[in-house]
């Protein structure tokens, strides 16, 4: 396969006659961390969950435009949207640990898959923990519920689930908000690593984290993109004078 | 403003009244309880649980109301939880709020309105005669699943809706599809509430006499099929006692009534910790 993994082409998403997100263009690379930045409401959350359309599930949804993954459309008719969502695993902003043990969490995307044995399933979930770098402090209460975690091993916990789906890329949204620094790192730390295998878009409210991880940044707001590039270009010598003022904190 | 009450008397005031209203109510239940037992404890034996009623019910045990009244219930659950959780699923999962949804919701709530007797009447032209069963445990059962629907359906609702949607994103996100996302991920987390309006319809429908006596009438026969006609232990009572046939057997029936319902509450509490236990 040649090409940009993701290739996004005039996409509108509007909610209820409302348009959150205007004619969007952008290419995202394999195996790179992509970041988005930009102020609260500029579109990178709804963008996010066009990818995987999360956005299908909300009353009044409408796009325009479109959005191919590994070449092939996504809002294609004959898509299967479940499989889709396999392909891109998310992380949510706030971590949500399903009310059942850590074991159950990790191995619940899955078993709704159709994996099945206890063999297969523990290697998985051991695998997916130690990718997302939980297992150490995990291993030995696997069966206690995954809600007495802090929110930094939820959200770990959140990736590892998502790693045991198999996905090929990894939406992040805002993941580390509410965590302290030293769990934030982390979390970036397990980034870097998995970017060798997965190709990883990372919204992020916190610039310095775009900065410190993302190969290539691209800057939202209202709902448009303002300017792509390597993250180094955007952050030193940016083209547009928006996101300039945005990085100095003018605004946002 | 100046205050015309110390805030510590007020507090203690409304500690003292709240504190006896609970107390008043406790009370009354207790005495309930306690009234019914006393009577109906010296009728309880062996034999008044394991035998037939003889003689109308002056002699003998309970055991056709019993049985009656365990198919009769276990019937009308059978009915009424699938409809009505499946109504409930519909109206929150698979569908978005809208007239549809209101109508039902609407429609739901008078059914839970009418007087029982009035669905013993509906029951007895439909079932008994109409749809010609008879007077039997089935149309008893099927009268008394409409009576319970509206319960089951307002109380699974708003169990379903008591669910974080954030937990469905999560699902779905995670490669669930709908249904999985409604038995594995939602379901398991409102069973409690789900179960809740299963047992309180369960002492409903063991209570329930009016319902009852117009669709499964009154036979003291043990039922064979579900189209025998059976007396329940709330109509044995009432016959019992509105005919003068024999207060010591009426109580001992009462006495049975409230220890079964009691039994159920307090089983359906293990059950519920338990699961709630393993699912947080």
């Amino acid at each position: 396969m040649s090409g940009a993994a993701i290739e996004v082409r005039g996409f509108s998403q509007d909610f209820g006659g409302v348009r959150k997100i205007h004619a969007l263009d952008l290419d995202v690379h394999r195996h790179e961390i992509f970041g988005i930045i930009g102020p609260a409401r500029s579109g990178k959350s709804t963008f996010l969950c066009a990818l995987n359309r999360l956005n299908d599930l909300v009353r009044g949804s409408r796009h325009e435009g479109s959005i191919a993954v590994d070449g092939s459309d996504i809002y294609a008719p004959d898509v299967d949207v479940v499989a889709l969502r396999r392909k891109l695993g998310m992380v949510f902003a706030t971590p949500v640990p399903l009310p059942r043990s850590i074991y159950e969490n990790v191995a619940f995307g899955a078993r709704r898959a159709g994996i099945h044995g206890r063999d297969r399933l523990d290697g998985l979930v051991r695998d997916s923990l130690e990718k997302g770098g939980l297992w150490e402090e995990v291993q030995d209460r696997l069966g206690t519920s995954a809600l007495k975690l802090s929110g930094g091993q939820q959200q770990r916990l959140c990736v590892a689930r998502i790693l045991a789906v198999k996905p090929e890329f990894i939406l992040l949204d805002e993941p580390t908000s509410g965590l302290d620094p030293i769990s934030t790192m982390k979390i970036e730390e397990s980034l870097r690593k998995l970017k060798k295998d997965y190709t990883i878009i990372l919204v992020t409210n916190n610039t310095k984290q775009a900065a410190r991880v993302a190969d290539r940044t691209a800057f939202f707001l209202n709902g448009g993109l303002v300017e792509v590039g390597p993250t180094a270009k955007i952050f030193t010598a940016p083209d547009d004078k928006r996101t300039d003022d945005y990085l100095r904190g003018k605004f946002g | 403003m100046k205050r015309r009450i110390d805030p510590r008397t007020e507090q203690a005031v409304v500690r003292t009244v709240l504190w006896t209203l609970t107390a008043l109510t406790v009370l009354i239940l207790v005495y309930i309880i306690v009234f019914i037992l006393r009577k109906g404890i010296p009728a309880l034996s062996w034999e008044f649980l394991s035998k037939n009623p003889v003689d109308m019910g002056k002699a003998g045990g309970i055991f056709s109301t019993v049985v009656g009244t365990i198919a009769l219930t276990a019937g009308a659950i059978l009915i009424a939880t699938p409809l009505g959780i499946g109504t409930a699923i519909y109206l929150t999962e698979y569908t978005w709020e809208g007239p549809v949804t209101r109508v039902i919701r609407f429609g739901a709530e008078c059914l839970a309105g009418i007087p029982s007797i009035i669905f013993g009447l509906f029951g007895f032209i439909l079932f008994v005669t109409k749809l010609g069963f008879g007077w039997s445990i089935l149309s008893g059962s099927l009268t008394l699943a409409f009576m319970l629907l509206p319960t089951i359906i307002r109380t699974s609702e708003e169990a379903i809706k008591s669910v974080p949607p954030v937990y469905r994103t999560v699902s779905f996100s995670l490669g669930s599809t709908k249904w999985q996302t409604v038995t594995r991920v939602v379901l398991p987390s409102a069973l409690p509430g789900i179960m809740t309006g299963v047992v309180l319809s369960v002492g409903r429908s063991i209570g329930e006499t009016a319902a009852v006596i117009f669709t499964a009438g009154s036979a003291l026969r043990l039922p064979t099929s579900l189209f025998s006609s059976s007396r329940t232990m709330s109509v044995h009572f009432y016959i019992l006692a509105r005919e003068g046939i024999s207060m010591p057997n009426a109580y001992g029936t009462a006495a049975i009534l409230i220890i079964a319902i009691l039994g159920i509450n307090i089983l359906t509490y293990y059950l519920m910790n338990r699961f709630i236990r393993r699912y947080s």
